[in-house]
């Protein structure tokens, strides 16, 4: 009779133990999720910027045609599901992409969703339409689009010069949401209008933005939040002191330097707190146009001076990725491998010997130690720009190089660079989207706004196109390393490293995923909620 | 003292046109404007783009067009519109205005409630413990920049009682309220505090020296009435003095403390309307805080004529 008690009891304890984790993951209703914001975004309207600071509060307000699903890290082609788009499909020997759109959806003013705002949205980022964009950052994106045509309220396709593939992964990217006809630029940037899970309440510079879940989201049980608020707050310490005093749910996305982490892992043991690249590269720019460094040995002696791995160990205390143009794997999808990569000059493990061939390209060109070259290292005077170009200077001392650091206000960064008032310069890239598309035709395409060095090779320029066409991933993969392997080897633009950073949210806090090969692409929010 | 008054008045008035006329060169001096930022927070320059948005804006007119467009609108209560925001410049500054108005208060009134009382005491007890004790403190308080003293406080806070006193803009009580400014303005006052505290202490030493104090004690007069009926009421003037000045260089130590405690104030609004070259919002905010300290200048000068009689006719 006892053990039939015992057994009794066991069983009861178990099935509460069951039915009590189940309902710990059991998404939750309700609740308004604190963020620190770490500035104060010049406005709202995603199109018009090109920093993460507006991804991460406005793109909850919006919807895409596709999107990178928000629940794995890793953004691919085979993750990208449908958004306001219900499918989609390739045609016309992939010069076609058409879109059957989801139909019942409203903008959060009330009017309905059709065909003619995803044409007004794109026709206005390929500079076709009457009502201009400010600014508009990612107009290269849609180089390859002749038109967009659409069929009655709920069809559209995207009309193409010749087949692009990446094209549904620049449209699944944070960037690339779909704006409402009705509502002007103007209007977007102070009072943006979605149909995204989360209504815009009010943005105040320098203070806080505000939005709430909008009850009439499309996508049935969601968002699990009630809101999302965000206080700005520039200051770094006050921000983390205040997540670690509890006043905020979540710090904000990828906030958290290395050697942060640590502090605030030991002042909030129960925080949780990942640590992943961001895809924004750490490069030298070169002005390639004026002596000296239109002497491509001094280019490349420069190249090879460089000892990535101190930078990595400096900087993140050994966790940040040292690769080419695009994010190394294995969170990088189109990285080199890494035997690859140690075949180009200066990325070989051996420093020392990298350094004596620099010296010999160096001493060819006329200088020696008899002889220095004295350089300015140009760069904003942002820490994260700050710190590498210090430790670049010091590293240029082993080959006769005497940098002197050159800082200079954002307001004037892209003047100099444009005025090619410069010698080198220390530059930060963030890509958007883990696609070859988006790194090369923005960043070394000839005659691109973003190619800062004016880096123009028409032979890669070509290899550019080719495997931008190509189908089969495995193909397409190859070329682009060896696109990678020989803008390394121009010296286009010598990639230092790709940064890691760190994320960290109270423990309540669920459904939080940080993409891992894009900072950009992860905050529709829509999946989150508290247990509390 | 009507004479003395519109004098003074007239004198401010010059100093305010000088005032707007060198905001406004100066802020065009320094390299970059509002077009240059947006296109670097955008990665990008399109040279079309960028005419076009300076053409929107007006700062592609000649500089004396854009100077008499401002300070027309400015004298007839038009401010423009911020760059940044695109809402307009007073809807932007205003609600600023008081919370940074009630630091400033609480900072000054924490700097006169400690900083003369102690320096009274300091010099009444000139050379003993607690004078040489007090000088210690005022001595801290002008060392420690008030932003390291501000980030000691937080992070004290949260070690010990797992609270962060940073700007709460929906306090539950008044007392929550209270906290919301008292902490920040105990850390930018103490500098003032300090320095008001020597200041009095000096002031006092050299007026207890007089004749007519040795005087007052020998007519029987407490120690109390001859420290604060008579010496401190002779001794007060180089005080309002330094307490005017400290009213002025306040919006310095404030930009730090806003930042530190995340105060939504005017100071740290300046500094991003400065960083953004937002030219309605800097231009507009720093009239209005030249405004502010020559009328505190106005008063401390009345105040003067107030306190000593002779002024108002020898000057």
């Amino acid at each position: 009779m006892r053990s039939v008690r015992a057994f009794a009891a066991t069983a009861a304890l178990s099935l509460l133990a069951f039915s009590t984790i189940a309902l710990a993951g059991q998404p939750k209703q309700g609740g308004i999720l604190r963020m620190y914001h770490r500035d104060s975004p010049g406005n709202a309207s995603i199109h018009e910027g090109a920093t993460y600071s507006l991804n991460v509060p406005f793109m909850p307000v919006f919807n895409n045609l596709v999107i990178y699903k928000q629940d794995e890290a890793q953004n691919r082609m085979d993750n990208i599901i449908p958004e306001l788009a219900e499918s989609w499909a390739w045609v016309n020997d992939n010069k076609t992409l058409s879109f059957k759109l989801r139909q019942g959806v409203k903008w959060h003013d009330g009017k309905p969703f059709t065909s003619a705002d995803v044409k007004c949205t794109f026709d206005m980022l390929m500079g076709k339409s009457q009502q201009k964009f400010r600014q508009n950052p990612r107009k290269t994106w849609y180089e390859q689009v002749n038109d967009i045509s659409t069929n009655g309220d709920f069809e559209v396709s995207f009309n193409l010069k010749r087949p692009q593939p990446s094209l549904l992964a620049l449209l699944a990217s944070g960037y690339t949401p779909v704006y409402p006809c009705h509502v002007s630029p103007g209007d977007m940037r102070t009072h943006p209008i979605g149909t995204g899970p989360f209504k815009f309440v009010e943005f105040k510079a320098n203070e806080s933005i505000k939005l709430v879940r909008n009850p009439d989201y499309w996508r049935e049980g969601r968002p699990y939040l009630d809101g999302i608020e965000f206080t700005i707050i520039p200051n770094r310490s006050t921000a983390i002191l205040a997540f670690v005093a509890g006043k905020f749910d979540m710090a904000f996305p990828t906030h958290i330097t290395i050697p942060l982490l640590k502090d605030l892992k030991s002042q909030a043991p129960g925080a949780v707190c990942v640590v992943e690249p961001t895809n924004v590269s750490t490069n030298i720019i070169v002005n390639s146009t004026a002596p000296p460094f239109d002497n491509i040995d001094i280019r490349r002696a420069m190249a090879m001076a460089l000892d990535r791995k101190a930078f990595v160990s400096i900087l993140f205390e050994g966790q940040a990725d040292v690769g080419g143009t695009m994010l190394p794997p294995p969170q990088g999808l189109w990285g080199m491998p890494k035997n690859m990569l140690e075949s180009i000059a200066g990325y070989g493990p051996d420093v020392n010997a990298n350094r004596e061939e620099a010296k010999k390209l160096i001493q060819k060109a006329g200088y020696g130690p008899d002889k220095h070259l004295a350089v300015k290292i140009s760069t904003r005077n942002l820490a994260e720009y700050r710190d590498p170009a210090v430790i670049l200077i010091d590293q240029l001392k082993s080959i006769y190089i005497d940098g002197e650091l050159d800082v200079v206000e954002t307001a004037n960064w892209f003047p100099k660079i444009a005025r090619k008032d410069y010698m080198l310069g220390l530059n930060l890239t963030g890509n958007a989207v883990d696609d070859p598309d988006q790194s090369f035709y923005e960043n070394y395409s000839c005659g691109s706004e973003r190619n800062y060095t004016n880096y123009c090779n028409k032979e890669i320029e070509k290899l550019f196109d080719v495997q931008s066409q190509e189908t089969d991933i495995t193909k397409r993969k190859k070329l682009v390393w060896d696109i990678d392997k020989k803008l390394q080897e121009d010296v286009a633009r010598p990639i230092i490293f790709h940064a890691r950073t760190g994320s960290c949210w109270q423990p309540y806090v669920k459904g939080v995923t940080v993409m891992s090969n894009s900072s950009y692409n992860g905050y529709r929010y829509e999946d989150v909620w508290m247990d509390k | 003292m009507f004479a003395y008054l519109v004098r003074r008045l007239f004198l401010m008035l010059v100093t305010l046109f000088g005032i707007s006329i060198v905001i406004f060169f100066l802020l065009r001096i320094v390299p970059g404007n509002i077009v240059d930022i947006l296109f670097a927070a955008a990665g990008y320059v399109d040279p079309a783009d960028k005419a076009n948005l300076e053409k929107e804006l007006g700062i592609d007119r000649p500089l004396i067009v854009q100077y008499w467009h401002w300070i027309s609108g400015f004298l007839r209560g038009d401010f423009g519109y911020s760059y940044v925001s695109e809402k307009p410049a007073l809807q932007e500054i205003l609600p600023r205005i008081p919370i940074t108005a009630r630091l400033a208060g609480l900072a000054l009134l924490f700097s006169a409630s400690i900083g003369i009382p102690l320096g009274v005491i300091s010099a009444v007890k000139q050379g003993t413990r607690l004078d040489y004790a007090l000088r210690v403190v005022s001595l801290s308080g002008l060392s420690l920049p008030s932003f390291w003293l501000g980030l000691l406080i937080l992070t004290a806070a949260v070690a010990m009682f797992g609270q962060i006193p940073i700007f709460n803009p929906n306090p539950a009580t008044w007392l929550e309220a209270f906290a919301t400014y008292a902490v920040p303005a105990a850390a930018v006052g103490f500098r003032s505090a300090a320095l008001t505290m020597r200041i009095t202490r000096s002031s006092m030493l050299e007026v207890l020296r007089q004749d007519y104090i040795r005087t007052a004690r020998a007519k029987g007069a407490s120690d109390a009435a001859v420290n604060y009926h008579h010496a401190l009421k002779n001794a007060i003037l180089p005080v309002i003095t330094v307490i005017g000045i400290e009213a002025a260089f306040l919006i310095g130590g404030l930009i730090v403390t806003e930042t530190v405690f995340n105060i939504p104030g005017v100071a740290r609004f300046l500094v991003e309307a400065i960083r953004w070259r937002d030219y309605p919002i800097v231009q507009n905010l720093v009239m209005f805080i030249a405004v502010v300290v020559v009328s505190a200048n106005f008063i401390v000068d009345m105040l003067y004529a107030v306190f000593d009689p002779r002024i108002r006719y020898t000057d």
